[in-house]
């Protein structure tokens, strides 16, 4: 039919093809066939053409380029509508041998009279970036062209194109800003969202914070929505004005009708650009309308909702007088459900938990009982973030106790335990009230936390745990491995505490079992180190466990994005970027938080882990047997009890018993090597094990303040050797803030420097510092190619401290890259004046020329020139704030001596580097 | 851009041949970082290099640099992706993909597969999640009207962009065959593969107006293709759309009639959740404007209300001048040709918000015996002095409730045994004689007695008011001659009332 002379025969034949493609079926066959078609009169037919084309030119390369010629000349058609369309489907066409074509073609329909046109142009550019990278260039200069363009059909394309193909090019940007503000209202919707995101982007890399010191982070739980609104009065008044930028202004005032569209993207990215860029006290504005958002399609709410409760953890009062809405309905779908009741707990506060409290009552007895389950932590959280109704809380979930279902019941033992573990005292009530629902319950999870309850308050309750233990005897080779770990624990707690009792149990199985645990109690030759430390190790007050919300560390991302959504990164994510300059950051999301205390349980974990090491060490053949034991132990349940307690006489068998417990509680049946059992048993424990991050030289730290003279602060820092994200003149140095004292201490930040001039880029005020933890903080400096110190006070609430950071003149650099030629060209340039020497005499060991080079990179942030002599090294730098070129180079003589020289306009720091090269190199 | 390209590449190699051959590698980041997949013991170390010319080979290493085997693996690096949605599949209720269309590069179907598992784990269709992350691409899927539009992503894009274009979609299938069901869209599978040819260029959206695409592609009527048959006419326009061109997209040109029309339609919704008692926990109202507006050339029109101040927050069709609303609180616009829904509003405060029923209710599930009692009356509250129609109570029972034998005073009610559903359908309200479901459950023998009464849902109509009180005052036209015929209905339904028992 394809063949056939009549058009309407040919049509039929190719809806019949495209049906095909449309249903995933195979009908690249048809190629030549169709590809004769493509300069047919007929719209229509034309049109399914196009389809196919683009659908299979890919993998009939030569056959495409039959119709390449076609295209051309529709090309040149005086119907903008025939251009466009040809140039559309040219560019889609994946064959990398008309690239050359397409270049050209874009080119010149950039320049074309139709705004159409020149839309689809933008989109072309994208395609053929897509398929070859390297035309990057010559493309980017076609989108300088296209952002000039005043139609409105353009500008949302071409801000595409330049998201895609050169994001970081802010520079094209500024010309076309406040055009592209301006024209923002009548662009159309899709366009409206990508110029919002991209304009977000370039404020926050253009202008500076609007938000006072470190007012970001701090209206946390603790201050409620109303004072924060008067203290930011009184914070307006005291420090100086800020003078928000004309152009920053215009770009708020534009995007804020647009909150009224009916595109709920281009609302949701209106509302992410007023999180980001605005003021706090007008965020607001974009409440109301996210609000409205909800009353949109089931995935419009999902998206929505995540995006609100990431902004209500920060920002309660935003969302609290529209608490109502976030009510749940039996009909809502799952997801939603439990997006809405994350946030009611995030807007929870004294004013208003009662009527949220209420709520909740509902909900749990919800048929749904995942989302019931779901409700108990809510509550749990809720009692924990607000003290006055714990015990209301508290007492709500124990009547839940009673309650039939069984996930419902568990999950409130579950919270209960962790409830408790916040206010241990006077709670032995609900402790025996558990202790009798134990049997009962069989949801694994909750028996374990009613044993360990019962081992961690065991005094409270002398009479009933030890009984408990019995019971649990019993049952044991039946639990779950969580429980059987939870059984030994509580052994191990009462023995230590209440040894008389314990000892009726000897005759029990799980004596088998918990002799890992007496090697550690009852004294003997390899581990009577341990011993002492068994009852701090057991029995250490525990860390209260925080119940938080998933949603806190989700403003790492931009709001409204799919990496937001997802809580990962997504591919293409483009992060934004920390207010630049002077005015005071949010640089809170760099910073790393290093874990306070570890967690004792994780102590444990490691001593044992080190018990086994050793164990395994000795007794490595015996494991194989000890093994096979094992395995008949599990299948042969009931002779267990009195194999165990022959095999008690015996003294090393505890050993091989304690390795063999490593390995089965986190897995049954693993070949006992050391290896595995670190591997395997690791994973197992949620153990906060810090990565570093490499850096490419050898980081040296000072100290910055002592904590003897910072009463309890102390400071170290080190120049992490980057170039500096605020300011490229300045230095990057890293901060490490710690509190050895014991209370916490807040509002630690950077006050009055000197010199007064001083180019300081200060870090954002730390609200709060735990007892033992500490932060990384980073700065900038301009140290203006000085070795002069940097003095400045590091202030905490109470005190201030003065500190000085002194750079060694090696930090002042940053390291050029150029080439043998380029060095000596260079070096031509920089004689007479600019040139220092020595003789200097190497410590052996340094005469290799790896021992060089690291002993040169160590002293100096320089970059290595690759020498084709081997007797000559040569190293180049720049000078971080003037960018003057620093030349270093090393000529190796006889027995050790080398000539040092230096090249550079800045004699004297060329005289301080030529010091500390010597010095680094003469010692081993 | 450089992407953090993730690679998978089938490798067989094995440290001795006892060894299990490693399934897969992954290759992450521009050239330099090497994560392994699970599969590859962690001690190794892999090196590669990159070829520029011919295909891609890697040369592979130990840890100690030594050469340990020469082999060399090709595959495909996937082109940078570029674009914002790279595939669209259609998959109907049963988990059948009937249409695949693809902006860029295929993908295999087979990407679905993550779909499919994620919908097996969410019972119902309506909880899978909507944005799920494959190894290598992102899903993001809308289910609507029993159908799953599910696009394929392969870089970060706003959500909502993808979640809106998707809805546009349904929207136009919708607007343009009547109803969007698999069948009419296979019936039709041509025009629709036009239709996202036309809306989406690259992965973004280009027409998505749907004047402007009606004006590109014709919908699809009876005497038109019979026409098209006779003369070999065609569907498609063979120019731009003028309202592609001009400020005002949404319309186009050269509308004539010989009736001219203007019709809106003030449509309110009440969503309530009420409490045992019958006290409102939580009430607001959602209104929604729809014009159906037939006006020849370019009419400028301006509607304006006798109480503006109620609406709480609003949101408009592109074509409402937003400046004037802000100062004059009227909607000034040049309308789109045909049907579209001119603004939504919202009505919070709750006082304004008049309950139109009460529900007196009664469930008890006995301790003793596998019963259970209902009583259900309803009766008029604050009606406007409007009749209440369409009246129905729709109850999700417990899993435990075999069945019901009741008795309506009025209407009739049906109780579907499988999804646990009681409808009770009561049409007219009438004030005298208030109607009234009672009678006995059944409960499943030996099942414990379930804990919680299920909520009711209630749907109803109210013709010829506005629960709020909105009034439209006048339509005035500018810009023409002609006298049009001007029309405003009013309607208030219930949106989600549900009382809690």
């Amino acid at each position: 039919m394809l063949e056939s002379n009549k058009d309407s025969l040919k049509l039929e034949a190719m809806k019949r093809v495209v049906g095909l493609i449309a249903k995933g079926k195979n009908a690249s066959e048809l190629f030549p066939a169709v590809v004769k078609n493509v300069a047919s009169k007929n719209i229509e037919l034309k049109k399914l053409v196009y389809v196919y084309l683009v659908r299979y030119a890919e993998e009939q390369q030569d056959l495409a380029l039959l119709s390449i010629s076609t295209f051309q000349r529709a090309l040149k058609d005086p119907n903008q509508f025939i251009r466009g369309s040809a140039l559309r489907v040219l560019s889609s066409i994946r064959v990398p041998i008309i690239v050359p074509i397409m270049m050209l073609a874009i080119k010149e329909a950039a320049a074309d009279l139709s705004p159409y046109v020149r839309k689809t142009s933008a989109h072309a550019i994208q395609k053929l970036y897509s398929m070859d990278p390297d035309q990057k260039e010559q493309l980017i200069e076609v989108i300088e062209k296209l952002l000039k363009d005043k139609s409105t059909l353009v500008a949302g394309s071409v801000v595409m194109a330049f998201e895609e193909v050169c994001p970081d090019r802010i520079d094209l940007i500024h010309k076309n800003y406040r055009k592209l503000c301006n024209l923002l209202v009548d662009v159309e919707e899709w366009g409206q969202v990508v110029i919002i995101s991209m304009l977000t982007r370039y404020a926050r890399t253009q202008f500076t914070s609007p938000w006072k010191e470190g007012a970001m982070f701090d209206e946390n739980n603790e201050k409620a929505f109303y004072d924060s609104d008067s203290e930011e009065k009184k914070d307006q008044t005291e420090a100086q004005p800020y003078i928000m930028d004309p152009d920053h202004r215009l770009l708020l005032r534009n995007t804020k009708p647009l909150l009224q569209s009916r595109n709920t993207a281009v609302v949701m990215s209106v509302a992410q650009l007023y999180w980001h860029l605005a003021p706090k006290h007008e965020v607001n504005i974009v409440t109301k309308s996210l609000v409205r958002l909800l009353r949109s399609h089931r995935e419009v709410q999902y998206i929505v909702l995540q995006n609100i409760a990431t902004m209500s953890i920060q920002r309660k009062g935003m969302f609290e007088p529209f608490m109502k809405s976030f009510y749940v309905r039996s009909t809502d779908a799952t997801h939603i459900k439990t997006l809405k009741l994350e946030i009611l707990t995030n807007l929870a506060n004294e004013a208003n938990i009662s009527t949220i409290l209420r709520e909740f009552q509902t909900y749990v007895k919800s048929q749904d009982k995942a989302f019931a389950a779901a409700t108990i932590q809510a509550i749990g959280r809720c009692a924990t973030n607000i003290s006055e109704v714990t015990d209301t809380c508290l007492n709500g979930l124990v009547l839940l106790l009673s309650n039939r279902d069984e996930t419902v019941v568990a999950e409130s033992v579950v919270v209960i335990k962790k409830l408790l573990q916040t206010q241990p005292t006077q709670h032995s009530e609900i402790i025996k009230h558990m202790a009798k629902l134990f049997d009962n319950i069989t949801v694994s999870m909750a028996r374990a936390s009613i044993l360990w309850l019962m081992g961690e308050y065991c005094e409270r309750v002398p009479k009933i745990a030890p009984d408990v233990l019995r019971k649990m005897a019993k049952t044991f080779t039946a639990e779950e491995d969580i429980v059987k770990l939870q059984t030994v624990n509580l052994a191990a707690k009462l023995y230590l505490t209440n040894s008389k009792q314990t000892k009726l149990l000897t005759h029990y199985d799980i004596r088998d079992r918990t002799r890992f645990i007496r090697q550690l109690i009852v004294p003997n030759e390899k581990s009577g180190a341990l011993n002492k430390y068994a009852r701090r190790i057991l029995l250490a007050p525990k860390p209260a466990p925080v119940l938080e919300s998933a949603f806190k560390d989700r403003d790492r991302y931009q709001l409204g994005t799919l990496s937001h959504s997802l809580n990962t990164k997504a591919t293409g994510y483009l992060e934004l970027s920390d207010w630049p300059a002077v005015a005071p950051d949010q640089s809170v999301r760099n910073v790393e938080v290093i874990e306070p205390v570890r967690n004792p349980d994780t102590l444990l974990i490691i001593v044992l882990l080190h018990a086994c090491l050793i164990l395994t060490h000795k007794s490595g053949s015996e494991s194989e047997e000890e093994s096979s034991e094992e395995s008949d132990k599990t299948s042969s349940d009931s002779g267990k009890s009195s194999s165990g307690s022959e095999k008690s006489s015996s003294e090393s068998e505890p050993e091989q018993k304690k390795k063999k417990k490593m390995t089965k509680a986190p897995q049954k049946k693993s070949k006992p090597t050391a290896n595995l059992c670190l591997l395997r048993f690791i994973p197992v424990f949620p153990m906060s094990l810090q990565v570093t991050t490499p850096s490419f030289g050898p980081v040296k730290t000072y100290e910055l303040l002592h904590h003897m003279t910072g009463k309890g602060l102390s400071a170290k820092y080190h120049f992490s050797r980057q170039p500096c994200l605020y300011q490229p003149s300045m230095v990057a140095v890293q901060v490490i803030l710690t509190n050895s004292s014991d209370h916490s201490l807040e509002e630690i930040h950077i006050g009055d420097r000197s010199p007064a001039s001083l180019n300081i880029h200060c870090f954002n005020t730390i609200e709060r510092l735990e007892p033992e933890a500490s932060v990384t903080v980073s700065m900038g400096i301009d140290f203006s190619d000085s070795t002069q110190a940097a003095n400045f006070q590091l202030c905490t609430k109470e005190d201030q401290f003065s500190v000085s950071i002194q750079p060694a003149v090696g930090e002042l650099l940053m390291p050029s890259t150029m080439t043998e030629q380029d060095f000596s060209k260079e070096q031509g340039k920089l004689l007479g004046m600019n040139e220092t020497s020595a003789t200097i005499t190497m410590a052996t060991a340094n005469t290799s020329s790896q021992a060089i080079s690291k002993q040169v990179l160590c002293a100096a942030n320089v970059g290595v020139v690759s020498s084709s002599a081997n007797n000559f090294h040569r190293f180049a730098g720049r000078t971080v704030s003037s960018r003057a070129l620093v030349l270093v180079s090393l000529e190796l003589k006889e027995s050790s001596t080398a000539l040092l020289t230096i090249n550079t306009e800045k004699s004297v720091m060329a005289s301080m580097l030529l010091r500390d090269l010597k010095q680094a190199l003469a010692q081993a | 851009m450089i992407l953090q390209q993730q690679i998978s590449v089938e490798l067989n190699m094995r440290n001795s041949p006892s060894d299990p051959p490693c399934q897969s590698a992954l290759f992450k980041g521009g050239h330099q970082n090497i994560t392994f997949h699970q599969h590859v013991n962690p001690s190794q170390f892999i090196v590669w290099e990159l070829l520029q010319d011919g295909p891609i080979c890697r040369r592979l290493f130990s840890n100690s640099g030594n050469f340990w085997h020469t082999g060399t693996i090709s595959c495909n690096i996937p082109e940078l992706a570029a674009e914002m949605i790279h595939s669209l599949f259609l998959i109907n209720h049963s988990g059948d993909i009937f249409l695949e269309k693809h902006w860029k590069s295929v993908i295999s179907r087979s990407v679905c597969d993550y779909f499919f598992e994620a919908k097996e784990k969410a019972v119902d269709p309506e909880n899978v999640s909507p944005v799920l992350q494959t190894p290598h691409h992102y899903l993001i899927t809308i289910y609507r009207d029993k159908l799953f539009f599910l696009s394929v992503i392969q870089t970060e894009v706003p959500p909502l962009f993808v979640i809106e274009f998707l809805h546009r979609v349904a929207d136009t299938i919708q607007d343009y065959f009547g109803e969007c069901s698999e069948s009419v869209i296979m019936d039709n599978v041509v025009t629709v593969y036009e239709l996202l040819e036309e809306m989406l260029d690259n992965g973004f959206p280009l027409a998505t107006e749907s004047n402007v695409l009606k004006e590109m592609i014709r919908p699809p009527t009876i005497l038109r293709s019979v026409v098209n048959t006779l003369t070999g006419g065609s569907n498609v326009g063979d120019t731009l759309p003028t309202g592609q061109l001009s400020n005002i997209p949404w319309r186009r040109a050269g509308v004539k009639y010989t009736n001219n029309e203007a019709y809106f339609d003030v449509i309110e919704e009440i969503d309530a959740i009420l409490d045992k008692s019958g006290s409102t926990v939580f009430a607001e109202i959602q209104g929604v404007i729809e014009a159906c507006v037939r006006l020849t050339g370019m009419p400028d029109l301006t509607l304006s209300f006798m109480n503006p101040r109620l609406l709480d927050d609003v949101s408009f069709h592109p074509c409402v001048r937003f400046k004037r609303w802000e100062s004059e609180r009227v909607l000034s616009f040049i309308p789109p040709d045909g049907n579209f829904t001119l603004m939504n509003y919202h009505v919070s405060s709750q006082n304004l918000v008049a309950i139109p029923v009460y529900v007196k209710q009664s469930i008890t599930f006995f301790e003793m015996g596998p019963c259970g009692r209902l009583d259900i009356t309803i009766g008029p509250k604050q009606t406007m002095g409007k009749t209440v129609e369409a009246l129905m109570v729709t109850i999700h029972m417990p899993k435990a409730v075999l069945s019901a034998n009741l008795t309506p005073t009025q209407g009739n009610y049906t109780y579907d045994l499988a999804t646990k559903v009681l409808v009770w359908d009561i049409g007219k309200l009438n004030p005298q004689k208030l109607p009234n479901l009672r009678g006995s459950l059944s409960l499943q023998a030996g099942a414990p007695k379930p804990e919680d009464n299920p909520s009711l849902n209630i749907d109803l109509k109210i013709q010829q008011v506005a629960i709020s009180g909105l009034k439209v005052s006048r339509l005035d036209m500018y810009g023409e001659k002609y006298k049009p015929f001007k029309g405003v209905k009013y309607l208030t339904k219930a949106g989600k009332f549900q009382v809690r028992t």
